[in-house]
């Protein structure tokens, strides 16, 4: 029965991977709506290049995503060294860090069906909204934004499980610290690495496929109760 | 009431539009593509003119020589939708009541009243994507109503319905063009909709207003063959029921000295009614006829006879002050020797009946329009 008892590094490991994925979901689904937004409803110049930065982290390999944010976002970095000075704020080698590695590589990913699900909300909707004396803002709050839940549900879900999983960026941005960036990718990997880690690896693993199994479980759930609250019809 | 006259251009349509109406109800008239909706559209605030005025009770909507352009929230124009557009994820009740808890109008009309006029009591809990088409355009008045409007645009609410859905929500819109008491813009390209609805009529064509008036006087005009459509080309006559026979099923109705004889017709003495007959339902007779099976036949005069090529000729006569149009062959006006000032008698072969109102009724549509704003 010792296989099911969690070692205390292990927990350890789980929690700060939902820490990590939990802080990543919740700063970059804003950023990752309000981007979908705006790639789906405006056209500008520059769309092109936005959206292709938006996608950059989905194509590159994950140790260059992880290596320009370490040159960026380091002590030394133009962004890193200003944050440092002013605010006190440090991404290197801690937990943040791997939360913003984690959160940008996510990006992309939640970005897609967040964009495609407001490009199916009829803009007309938002015209009749007005029409009724909402203002911008609200007409977005209460007809397009509810409308485009169910994507923004399934981009959350996707974006968790890849902040979860992240492993080649976050290693090279904040590298391997037990209780700091050691998430389960990365104390599954230092298992594999270790003699005698065999064990604690399928134990691992097991947590990381509970973890995401459950995850699966209740976004259905949620998308269910989302699909019966819009009547089950469209106008 | 409603002063109009803009110039805009959107794609390949120049719109160059100008008309005036007092009130009530007031039709914009047109083929599809004569530019209706863009018309609409910039009366919403959705598109903007190029140049010219907006007003609406006297309010300035839009002015672009004094750089007036009030944004879509703060016209305050009620648009009822072709295709309703209601908020999906809405029950009807939250739509209904949208413009309260998203627009800030706390408004000025007991949604009661609303949902009653409009038979909405058992839809309210109901999602949008179960309702029918013409419950879905029956919310959608109510939603526009409900958002405190000082004008409301009616974008051809029946446009896609079916026949039999139609005559479910005609009655529930006489109603309303009678009780609203703000200004209706009522857009269609149905004939029978306009002159059953309508106190004003605009005629819209390729983009430009050629005529506005008085709807009776706007369908006695022959000048508008092309764009009021020369099949429907028809009369609107104003009368009160006089006498309803069980016996026989039949109705008279008094158009102001003539009597009209109409069959199946659900009346009471004293109701106003509006009636419209077809010019190609409409025949002439040089001596008054006999032994005739048509019943409806009176005296008139021949006001004015269009000369036109093709072998049909309009004819406009006038019988106890009011005006019938008819469609005969030029053949028969050549050999009846018609012409301008000549007695005739006409006959009838069938009538429409548009409008019905209880009289009392009556008199609240024609104070309805003015008592507003």
């Amino acid at each position: 029965m010792d296989f099911f008892n969690l070692q205390p590094a292990e927990w350890q490991a789980l929690l700060l991977t939902l820490k990590v994925a939990s802080a990543a979901l919740a700063v970059a689904l804003p950023l990752a709506v309000l981007m979908a937004f705006v790639l789906a409803r405006y056209r500008f110049t520059g769309h092109g290049a936005v959206n292709a930065l938006v996608h950059l982290p989905l194509v590159l390999p994950p140790v260059v995503t992880g290596y320009v944010l370490l040159l960026t976002f380091g002590r030394k970095g133009p962004v890193g060294s200003f944050l440092d000075s002013v605010f006190g704020v440090t991404f290197a080698f801690n937990w943040t860090g791997a939360a913003l590695a984690a959160g940008v590589m996510a990006f992309p990913l939640m970005v897609r069906p967040i964009r495609l699900s407001f490009e199916a909300v009829d803009p007309k909707l938002e015209e009749a909204a007005k029409s009724l004396g909402a203002h911008r803002l609200t007409a977005f709050l209460t007809v397009t934004l509810p409308l485009a839940l169910p994507g923004i549900l399934g981009g959350a879900i996707l974006g968790f499980a890849k902040a979860m999983g992240e492993f080649g960026a976050t290693i090279t941005f904040v590298s391997n610290i037990p209780g700091e960036t050691r998430t389960l990718s990365l104390a599954l990997y230092t298992a594999t690495q270790t003699p005698g880690g065999e064990l604690a690896a399928f134990r691992l693993t097991l947590i990381a496929a509970f973890v995401a199994f459950a995850a699966l479980i209740a976004s259905e759930a949620l998308a269910r109760r989302l699909r019966a609250r819009m009547g089950g019809g469209h106008a | 009431m409603l002063d109009v006259d803009i110039k805009g251009r959107v794609g390949q349509l120049d719109l160059e539009a100008r008309f005036e109406s007092g009130g009530g109800v007031t039709s914009l008239f047109g083929q599809s593509g004569a530019g209706k909706t863009t018309l609409t559209n910039m009366l919403a605030g959705l598109i903007k003119p190029l140049s010219g005025h907006i007003a609406v009770n006297g309010t300035t909507l839009f002015d672009a020589q004094k750089g007036i352009n009030l944004s879509v929230q703060a016209r305050r124009i009620g648009h009822v939708f072709q295709d309703a557009r209601l908020f999906p994820h809405l029950s009807v009740a939250s739509n209904l009541t949208y413009a309260r808890w998203a627009g800030r109008r706390p408004g000025t009309r007991d949604m009661a009243e609303v949902v009653d006029l409009l038979g909405l009591g058992n839809l309210l809990e109901r999602k949008p994507g179960t309702l029918s088409g013409g419950e879905k355009q029956r919310v959608a008045i109510g939603r526009a109503l409900l958002s405190d409007p000082r004008l409301l645009i009616m974008d051809e609410p029946l446009a896609n319905l079916d026949q039999a859905r139609r005559n479910d929500i005609l009655p529930y819109l006489d109603r309303l063009c009678v009780e609203a008491g703000i200004p209706i813009l009522y857009v269609s390209h149905s004939i029978e909709e306009v002159a059953r609805l309508s106190n004003t009529l605009v005629i819209l064509s390729d983009g430009r207003t050629p005529a506005f008036g008085p709807v009776a006087d706007m369908l006695a005009r022959t000048d508008l063959g092309r764009a009021t459509g020369r099949h429907e080309a028809s009369a609107l006559l104003e009368g009160t029921v006089t006498r309803c026979d069980p016996d026989w099923g039949l109705t008279d109705v008094d158009i102001g000295g003539a009597i009209l004889q109409i069959p199946d017709m659900v009346a009471e003495p004293g109701d106003a009614v509006r009636l419209r007959i077809r010019a190609r339902d409409v025949a002439l007779a040089v001596v008054p006829p006999e032994g005739l099976s048509i019943r409806n036949a009176f005296p008139a005069t021949i006001r004015s006879i269009s000369s036109e090529k093709g072998p049909y000729a309009e004819i406009l006569c006038s019988a106890s002050g009011q005006v019938l149009r008819a469609r005969i062959t030029r053949a028969s006006v050549a050999d009846l020797d018609l012409h301008t000032g000549k007695d005739v008698t006409v006959l009838i072969k069938s009538v429409a009946i548009d409008r019905r109102q209880r009289a009392p009724a009556l008199t609240d549509a024609a104070t309805g329009g003015t008592s507003a704003g």
